[in-house]
């Protein structure tokens, strides 16, 4: 693979195609924004490198229940555009809406992992919890990222996210849109490297560089004794409501 | 007192030049994007909120995303302390910046938002509503928000008999003319043009010529800064 360049704004890319992130005149392709520029068959695309979060269909997002109307929740996903849940995407259960309280599923401030179902042209956002992986995120951590940087936290393959789950024991959740959540053991050390996987996201060679720091960081780490009650899921979410530090000002 | 001897201005410089420019992408923490440009001793920053919802909401546009631009000028900027808060003046700029800015941004990419451009003028020495566009500039680009190219401003004007660029201090106050001038340089298009003066057709051109010239050059310093910004991200220890 080429080396990926650096474009800003109005960057000459090369006659063809333009594609994400680039626009075209003349036949020729430009940057349309700053990011680094790749070509694939004559097509010239940009992969932005800041920017807030746009929906797009298939996209893994961890989302706030924001409100319950009728038969659908209106869910934060850390976008210009709110998503909506409906209860047939939510649930295969069969649901009396005259005789049951949707927040019994859902309440409000509850997060969620949820993949992006359709993005209408006029972004209406629909969101889908029939992917194995969408469930209901108790207690942990929320970080925000830049979502431009989302690839990097999780690497080739999901195997950054996979190295940082192993070595700190703990449950990581990405979501598309920039959020990451955390639970388990050593969440500071989890937090402290993926802050640094942000910050450092276009060096070569960053898996070795996370792993020495990991590898240092868990050192001075204490051991945790595991406690036969950890996945109580009632206390759990008892917890949850009191963690405002991360929890709150998704948007 | 003489503004302008044997081709050296009252500052030093020559008639064609430009004061010294400072320019640094990303300074504000809570911003989407954030940028400041110096030049000279006209200071100025801007930030780039969004795009993000609409409020108030009938002010939505379906199809695309709305700019917003609000220029401000700090009270302690000039000399003489001014009036703190939007006044006929800032009203007219942050219109004036809004339009020189639109026609470089994809606004329909992010329809039913709004991009939020604040400029701040923190030191003011004439041609702040060029100081303030440049940084605008690239705030929008640190900001991610997709657009075609990056605008360029400066201003040129005439003093006594002479035809000088980027005017400054007592050139502006005591001056005959001040045209400031924005310029898309990839399409070598004129967004922004003012003035304040009076002049013949035949020098205007000049005037503007030589503007233009002057925004050639800023373009570089801020391309320089833009890229300066992402690579050193990456390439810290």
């Amino acid at each position: 693979m080429s080396e990926r360049k650096l474009v800003i704004p109005g960057d000459f890319l090369g006659d063809g195609r333009a594609g994400n992130g680039a626009y075209e005149e003349e036949g020729k392709a430009f940057a349309g924004c700053v990011g680094l520029a790749e070509e694939k068959n004559g097509l010239f695309f940009v992969i932005p490198l800041s920017g807030i979060y746009d929906p797009k269909r298939s996209d893994g997002v961890i989302g706030k229940i924001q409100d319950v109307i009728f038969s659908k929740w209106i869910v934060d996903i850390n976008s210009p555009y709110e998503a909506v849940l409906s209860l047939a995407d939510a649930t295969d259960e069969f649901i009396d809406l005259t005789k049951t309280d949707m927040t019994k599923y859902f309440n409000f401030g509850d997060l969620i992992f949820a993949e992006i179902s359709s993005v209408s042209n006029t972004k209406n956002v629909q969101l889908s919890m029939r992917n194995r992986k969408c469930r209901k995120l108790r207690g942990g951590r929320l970080l925000k990222v830049v979502p431009a940087k989302v690839p990097r936290i999780i690497g080739k393959a999901g195997s950054m996210v996979e190295m940082i789950k192993q070595m700190t024991n703990t449950q990581i959740v990405v979501g598309q849109n920039g959020i990451v959540w955390i639970k388990g053991d050593h969440e500071d050390i989890a937090i402290d490297i993926i802050t640094m996987i942000e910050r450092k996201s276009h060096v070569h060679g960053l898996t070795d560089q996370v792993k020495a720091a990991l590898e240092e960081k868990m050192k001075d780490a204490p051991k945790i004794e595991r406690k036969e009650e950890k996945y109580n899921d009632r206390h759990e979410h008892d917890q949850y409501s009191d963690s405002g530090d991360y929890g709150e000002g998704f948007s | 007192m003489e503004l302008i001897k044997n081709g050296i201005r009252i500052d030093g410089r020559k008639l064609d030049e430009l004061r010294p420019i400072q320019a640094a992408v990303g300074v504000l923490k809570n911003a989407n994007g954030s940028a400041m440009f110096k030049m000279g001793n006209t200071t100025a920053v801007a930030g780039v909120f969004g795009p993000r919802k609409v409020f108030p909401k009938h002010r939505e546009e379906a199809e695309r995303a709305i700019l917003r631009t609000k220029y401000n000028m700090s009270p302690f900027a000039t000399t003489e302390r001014n009036r703190p808060g939007t006044n006929r003046r800032s009203t007219e700029i942050s219109m004036v910046t809004r339009q020189a800015l639109m026609p470089l941004i994809f606004l329909e990419e992010f329809p039913k938002t709004a991009i939020d451009v604040h400029i701040e003028v923190l030191q003011a020495d004439a041609s702040t509503r060029c100081v303030g566009l440049n940084a605008a500039v690239l705030a929008l680009a640190d900001a991610g928000i997709p657009m075609r190219d990056l605008i360029a401003s400066c201003s040129a004007g005439k003093v006594g008999e002479n035809v000088v660029l980027d005017v400054a201090g007592k050139e502006d106050t005591e001056g005959e003319l001040d045209l400031p001038v924005a310029y898309y340089p990839r399409k070598k298009q004129i967004t922004l043009l003012q003035m304040d003066g009076i002049t013949d057709s035949r020098e205007a051109k000049e005037i503007i010529k030589l503007a233009v010239k002057g925004c050639e050059k800023i373009y570089e310093e801020q391309k320089k800064a833009l890229r300066n910004r992402y690579k050193l991200e990456g390439d810290e220890a």
